[in-house]
């Protein structure tokens, strides 16, 4: 362990950061792939973003602090501490639910809805982070995904917070899922992954990189 | 942290378990706001520039600018907001609490100052975006859930 490691990340070396965006690709990747069997859609993946941010940049990549937004969040313990979010806007996640139960919004109860979103979490959240313990070797124990509606800032900064101990900004590894319906129906979400400030003495490693290059 | 004076408006947008914190002299209408996310600046594990995100040096900095602006000591007031648990996780670290510990270590904070709490909305489930007018020294507070109030 080396006490520089925190200026670490200011500075992220092109392989460091490729290898991020191969994280962020097959995380994504196979959530996306799990979303379209549930669906029995076609899921548009992006390629993954990797950017060292300030928060409230964090915010604004997120829709915006005040923004409304469902958020699934899990915590991430193990080898690779962090958080782990997916975010969209309120109206794409009951898209999502109708998509789900096949029915409108009226005919199915607020729980059936809530348990359909707690749903897509599980295995959206699941299936990015599955891939990744398998594609680094590392154990990685998420918690259970929690659902919450509301502000952007509020939702993202539960994630920041172990971070803040450290610096003000933010390793963010982004990437947009979305699935096309037949009737201009979309769902667009966005994962938002923050590594703790030391993940990366690990997680290099298993990936066969050094971090102290 | 941000400064004010009539009739100027003081806002922060998605408090979670974040706290914003309003010192105001009603009499000189003049108000800061400071946005916290930790309780001390002793949890910093590095030297941090950015002394406004702990709740001890946070509200330190905005007292202390208020007098600059000519504010009375005795006079200053506060009102403060947030401090939500936006999650609750089955792996409940000590930081996941965040939100009490923060309300906590303001209320300390501003004993420490005297400052009186003369309203408040924290804790709860729900974010806040919160809105200071220097003018009149009303809090505005909008949740997603809950809708507007002013404390």
């Amino acid at each position: 362990m080396k006490a520089e490691n925190i200026d670490f990340n200011g500075e992220l070396s092109h392989i460091q950061l490729d290898a991020l965006k191969e994280i962020g690709n097959i995380g994504a990747g196979h959530a996306a792939s799990s979303l379209s069997a549930l669906l029995t859609k076609k899921i548009d993946m992006t390629v993954p973003s990797v950017q060292v941010l300030e928060f409230n940049e964090v915010m604004k990549l997120a829709g915006g602090a005040e923004t409304e937004a469902v958020g699934i969040g899990v915590r991430i313990e193990g080898d690779v501490p962090g958080s782990m979010f997916f975010i969209l806007p309120p109206h794409q996640a009951n898209t999502f639910v109708v998509q789900l139960l096949g029915s409108n919004d009226n005919r199915c109860s607020s729980e059936l809805r809530e348990s359909a979103l707690q749903e897509l979490g599980n295995i959206i959240t699941g299936s990015y982070l599955s891939s990744l313990a398998d594609f680094t070797r590392l154990n990685l124990a998420p918690s259970v995904p929690v659902v919450v509606r509301d502000m952007v800032g509020a939702i993202v900064s539960a994630g920041l917070i172990e971070r803040s101990q450290y610096r003000d900004d933010a390793i963010v590894i982004e990437t947009l899922l979305e699935a096309r319906g037949c009737h201009h129906e979309q769902v667009k979400g966005h994962f938002f992954l923050f590594p703790d400030p030391d993940f990366h003495e690990k997680l290099f490693p298993s990936l066969g990189l050094h971090h102290d290059k | 942290m941000k400064l004010a004076a009539a009739p100027d408006l003081l806002k922060t947008s998605g408090l979670g378990s974040c706290v914003g914190i309003v010192l105001f002299d009603a009499l000189q209408s003049v108000a800061g706001m400071v946005h916290i996310m930790l309780p001390s600046s002793k949890s910093a594990k590095n030297q941090s520039d950015n002394l406004a995100k702990f709740a001890d040096t946070g509200i330190e900095q905005v007292y202390k600018a208020l007098i600059k602006e000519g504010a009375a000591p005795e006079r200053i007031k506060a009102k403060i907001a947030g401090g939500a648990q936006m999650f609750q996780f089955s792996s409940t670290s000590e930081l996941m609490r965040i939100g009490p510990r923060n309300i906590a270590a303001v209320r300390r904070k501003l004993n420490e100052l005297n400052i009186l709490i003369v309203a408040e909305d924290v804790g709860g489930k729900s974010g806040r975006t919160i809105e200071f007018d220097s003018s009149t020294c009303l809090l505005k507070i909008r949740t997603v859930h809950k809708g507007e109030k002013t404390i």
